[in-house]
């Protein structure tokens, strides 16, 4: 089980790595959207940091968002997928698997990515532990339950809007926690509040969501 | 008395308003070549899938080596290898990069795959990504998967499909040494099969 787990993401992720487009899409549709609003707004130091968290994490969530609805579809474009549901492995396990790929491919780097990006808005720099743990715990939770919509979606020829009105309403429980926690830190205040509330919804999307997306893949497929 | 691997009773498969196909029943034995006959339409490849659990059955039953499925689904999918229309493999992947991420019981080792690939006649490049091949040299390629999956049953949708006239005999000669060495084969075709005098068992799907 841990080999075949093992293998699947050793393969996506060799596809990642020769696909450049994967990871660098949702990665320069990250930077482009947050460096969009000093522009916009101005140079106004204090309106930026104040909205600085926000602006973060909303780009975060749409990132991820434009990444989800690959998660699938190659694999259900060119047949792989039958190959995964008749694998004598437990299919949660591999949605896992696959899942894991997405996020080093589509979350990690605009993770990394997110100090440079607070301080172009001026974000307080006592803010950036905060803003580091919640973008990683965030990314981690909304990758896992994205996968269900995208498994949901997949077997759908034009998908295309379906998939974030299916998930944005779960998406909003971990952004309201996500950019509360950020900007708490920014005002100098304790986050672990927030922080246990973000853990909760990644263990609970983590117990839950490789079992549903495995069932809505084995629906899908059976067009 | 030779060994039931796959039975099925009264199986019912419809889209829609449309029936596919009625109340088939069959028995897959270990040692049998099984063949699906029928136009184009007349349900094959959706029987196929369905004998694979990919499609859920309106009515009947599916056991493998005498357990209910989908139950016993663990048990059947690490003993069947099933190649469809679409081939599953990595167009930004090498043949033997695509072998070696089978996700199979065991994965197999990169000498077994290169092995596999020269019994299938695979001439290309093993080293070139999978998209740049002909059908006909992913086709080999799928076989050797299915070779080295060392499946009881075999599965296969149209095996002749854009193999030229040594990749059909080929076929038939692996086909062959699947069933003498007690393994079991199903498949459908529009052409004929070079089995030597092996028996067919058919099964005839129509409209």
């Amino acid at each position: 089980m841990g080999a075949a787990f093992l293998t699947l993401l050793k393969r996506d992720l060799t596809l990642a790595m020769r696909r450049q487009s994967d990871w660098l899409n949702p990665l320069v549709f990250f930077v482009i959207v947050v460096s969009l609003f000093p522009l916009g707004i101005g140079p106004d130091g204090s309106l930026l940091s104040e909205i600085a968290p926000g602006v973060i994490w909303v780009a975060a969530l749409l990132a991820t968002l434009l990444a989800l609805d690959g998660l699938f579809r190659d694999d259900f474009d060119d047949g792989s997928i039958e190959q995964l549901l008749l694998s004598p492995q437990p299919l949660p396990v591999l949605v896992l698997a696959k899942i894991l790929t997405h996020w080093l491919v589509s979350g990690l780097p605009l993770v990394l990515l997110s100090p440079l990006l607070a301080l172009l808005l001026q974000l307080k720099l006592q803010a950036l532990p905060a803003l580091l743990g919640s973008l990683v715990l965030g990314t981690l939770s909304l990758s896992l339950i994205g996968a269900i919509g995208a498994a949901l979606t997949v077997g759908l020829r034009r998908g295309g809007v379906l998939l974030p009105l299916l998930v944005l309403p779960l998406f909003i429980p971990v952004l309201i926690f996500g950019s509360s926690s950020v900007a708490a830190a920014a005002a100098g205040f304790e986050t672990s509040a927030q922080m246990s509330l973000l853990g909760g919804l990644f263990f609970l999307a983590l117990a839950l969501a490789p079992w549903a997306a495995a069932a809505a893949l084995r629906i899908s497929a059976e067009s | 008395m030779t060994e039931v691997l796959l039975q099925a009773k009264d199986l019912t498969v419809s889209r829609g308003e449309l029936t596919l196909f009625e109340r088939k029943s069959f028995s897959i034995n270990a040692g049998m070549l099984f063949q699906l006959q029928g136009d184009n339409g007349s349900g094959k490849t959706t029987l196929l899938r369905a004998m694979c659990t990919l499609i859920p059955l309106d009515e009947g039953e599916l056991w493998w080596r005498g357990d209910s499925l989908p139950a016993a689904r663990d048990r059947y999918f690490s003993e069947m290898c099933f190649a469809g229309h679409a081939d599953g493999l990595k167009g930004d992947l090498t043949a033997l990069e695509n072998l070696t991420s089978t996700l199979t019981e065991h994965t197999a080792t990169a000498s077994e795959c290169t092995e596999a690939l020269d019994k299938t006649g695979f001439t290309g490049r093993a080293d070139l990504p999978c998209r740049v091949l002909s059908a006909g040299q992913r086709r080999r390629v799928v076989l050797a998967r299915v070779l080295l999956s060392k499946a009881a049953l075999w599965v296969l949708d149209e095996p002749l499909t854009a193999l030229d006239a040594s990749g059909r005999e080929l076929v038939g000669k692996l086909i062959e040494g699947q069933v003498r060495a007690g393994g079991s084969v199903v498949y459908s075709t529009h052409q004929p099969l070079d089995v030597s005098d092996y028996p067919v068992q058919t099964l005839a799907l129509s409209d």
